[in-house]
């Protein structure tokens, strides 16, 4: 199934800004995280068409997955 | 800090000055020394620009001190934009430098009978207060300037542009960074028209021969302020996020949450996101020879701002704030950050604060004066109409609201008058009840909610749900209520929300500064107290319960893509200061 993955701040240093990638039926919100060797620890904001999700939420085609790492800001 | 200078504007045969011993405020600072000091002595219906409402400036608790952060500055009045009381604060070198002279407060207060424009010179000596029409009309970059040829570079300034002289209620009051430029704004509610109104131009501060603030315990305090430091930087928001990409690493997040406010609070979602986000903002910088990493005051160990050069290199402005790109770019549906910029260094010229003046050229887009995505447009209507005080320049320079009336529009984003921030209360809900509830009108930093709703800093409550928001926010206000005296910036909260034993290290430095031992339970019943006697100000001042609202689009207008609305019933906005 095709998802597109966003990546944000420093996320995006020596991965990409933004991609659409195949992935397996099944396939978990972490297994995206961990296909990008983005370690878990540093996940800060995990925003799955908008709405925010854990590392166990199952994806299904089409879906727009958004990774940051901790931020803030205001 | 141990004494109080009192001017009287208004005294006869020119201004009067009086030096007070600081009492009760020689231990606290910044809000709670503004707002008790508002709440005391003065009447809550008098006229915001009338010789009976006073000027209030505090440094925090820790200023002038070798604690780290602790360079805000507040400045407090009755505001000319809610009608209620009013605390801004901002960064910059004046609150540093305004403590080590030794000043708890200043309260400025009457009307010159002339019409005379003063400056006032402070110096570990004396104080010297002098006319100086050459100084009229100027905006803050040539006013500093001129300034500096005189008093010199070692100096901290607080300064109104011609906004501020013509009293514009979204008029702010200007203080210099380390190198000098009038770039950090007490911006909110109008305090630079109280200046204004008081024909004080600019306050020259001088510590040359002054040495930092000395603690009652200096190895305890400097222990505690290393293990302060330590957990601010390893934070990751303190200590990576905010100093690489600075506070517009917001507009991504908020924009991928659906919490974004676009074109006037219409979507939740910009299209040109990405153009003017914090990621493409830092590269930029970084390309043209400017600074993605920089600090507003001497001892920010944050380093949150940052140099935006233009094409050629030049200086343009300091890194324009989350706030600003979003009340200039989105909001207005411009997606260009070289526009962007120009009208953050137009607004710090003029004098005028950020969030107020792009909302209200947001809305004046509403009511057609423009079209949405005019860039140049909106630079025309900031520089040729407010920095000229046009008409049409007095309309938008006076806000949202005012603009809002004048142009017929009917949706038009303010609490108690004062514009809404960058974060839609319908996705975001929880700053949609510090919004409605704050004694300041909407503002984000009174009880910053996006933390836990959005960013997921100091705990995770659902921001699309009523459920939990009014505690959440009142927990919050009375925090950053407290944080706000310190004099502290806000984004330790980040680390000291998340980290207890930094929080523990900032109550260990205030304990050994003062000799005293300071506990959470102190900083909570500090945070109540200061806002009890705000709102009691304001109540006074004429607003009830049906003040602490949203306007009601919030509540009919679904917000696309989550089509919700704001959910948080009345009565429970209510609750709010029903605290034990």
């Amino acid at each position: 199934m095709k998802i597109t993955v966003k990546l944000f701040a420093s996320f995006r240093i020596g991965r990409f800004d933004r991609e659409i990638r195949e992935y397996p039926q099944a396939t978990t919100v972490g297994d995206v995280v961990r296909d990008l060797q983005i370690p878990e620890a540093k996940v800060g904001i995990l925003l799955l068409n908008f709405v925010h999700v854990d590392l166990q939420r199952q994806l299904a085609d089409g879906d727009a997955l958004s990774i940051f790492p901790l931020v803030g800001g205001g | 800090m141990d004494k109080i200078l009192r001017i009287n504007m208004g005294a006869s045969g020119g201004p009067s000055q009086n030096i007070e011993e600081a009492g009760e405020f020689s231990a606290l600072g910044g809000r709670a020394t503004t707002s008790m000091i508002v709440a005391k002595e003065v009447p809550p219906d008098c006229h915001p620009l009338g010789a009976e409402n006073k000027l209030v400036i505090a440094p925090g608790m820790l200023s002038g001190t070798t604690g780290a952060m602790s360079g805000r500055i507040s400045v407090g009045c009755k505001s000319p934009l809610t009608g209620g009381i009013k605390e801004s604060n901002a960064g910059g070198q004046p609150a540093q430098v305004m403590a080590r002279l030794g000043y708890a407060a200043i309260i400025i207060e009457g009307k010159p009978a002339s019409d005379d424009l003063y400056k006032i010179h402070i110096d570990k000596d004396k104080v010297t207060i002098s006319v100086d029409n050459s100084l009229k009309l100027m905006d803050n970059y040539p006013l500093v300037e001129k300034l500096r040829k005189e008093y010199g570079d070692k100096a901290a300034y607080m300064s109104i542009g011609s906004a501020g002289e013509r009293k514009m209620a979204a008029a702010s009051i200007a203080c210099t960074d380390p190198e000098l430029r009038p770039s950090r704004h007490c911006g909110r509610g109008g305090v630079g028209a109280v200046m204004g109104a008081k024909q004080v131009k600019a306050i020259i501060f001088d510590d040359s021969g002054c040495t930092h603030r000395q603690p009652k315990n200096q190895e305890k305090f400097k222990a505690a302020n290393r293990a302060y430091v330590e957990g601010i930087r390893k934070h990751a928001v303190s200590g990576e996020g905010l100093p690489a990409y600075g506070t517009n690493i917001l507009t991504n997040v908020l924009n991928e949450a659906g919490g974004y406010p676009t074109r006037n609070f219409k979507t939740g979602f910009f299209e040109g996101g990405t153009k003017i986000s914090g990621e493409t903002q830092a590269e930029l910088e970084i390309q043209r020879g400017g600074l993605a990493t920089h600090g507003c005051h001497r001892g920010c160990v944050i380093q949150c701002s940052g140099i935006y050069n233009d094409k050629d290199g030049k200086f343009l402005t300091k890194q324009p704030e989350y706030e600003t790109v979003w009340s200039h770019g989105g909001h207005c549906g411009i997606d260009d950050l070289d526009t962007i910029a120009m009208l953050d260094y137009l607004d710090d010229n003029i004098g005028v604060d950020t969030i107020e003046m792009g909302v209200a050229i947001g809305v004046a887009m509403d009511g057609g004066v423009i079209e949405f995505g005019d860039s140049e447009g909106a630079i025309r209507l900031v520089r040729d109409e407010v920095g000229k005080g046009t008409p049409l320049g007095r309309i938008l320079g006076n806000g949202a609201e005012m603009t809002g009336k004048a142009f017929g529009v009917d949706r038009v984003p303010v609490v108690k008058g004062q514009a809404l921030p960058a974060y839609d209360p319908r996705t975001v809900q929880g700053i949609g009840v510090t919004y409605a509830t704050s004694t300041m009108g909407a503002d984000h930093t009174a009880g910053y909610a996006v933390a836990t709703n959005i960013l997921k800093v100091g705990g995770d409550v659902d921001p699309l749900k009523p459920e939990g928001q009014v505690e959440l926010s009142r927990n919050l206000q009375i925090a950053t209520t407290a944080i706000d005296s310190t004099g502290m910036c806000l984004f330790i909260a980040f680390p000291i929300l998340d980290q207890p034993e930094t929080f523990d290290a900032l109550l260990d430095m205030l304990g050994a500064f003062y000799g005293i031992k300071m506990t959470g339970d102190d900083v909570v019943a500090l945070g109540k107290k200061v806002l009890t006697l705000e709102r009691e100000f304001n109540q006074k001042a004429g607003f009830g319960a049906e003040d602490d609202r949203l306007p009601r689009f919030f509540k009919t207008e679904p917000l696309a893509p989550h089509n919700i609305t704001f959910t948080v019933k009345d009565e429970e906005l209510d609750e709010l200061y029903n605290w034990s």
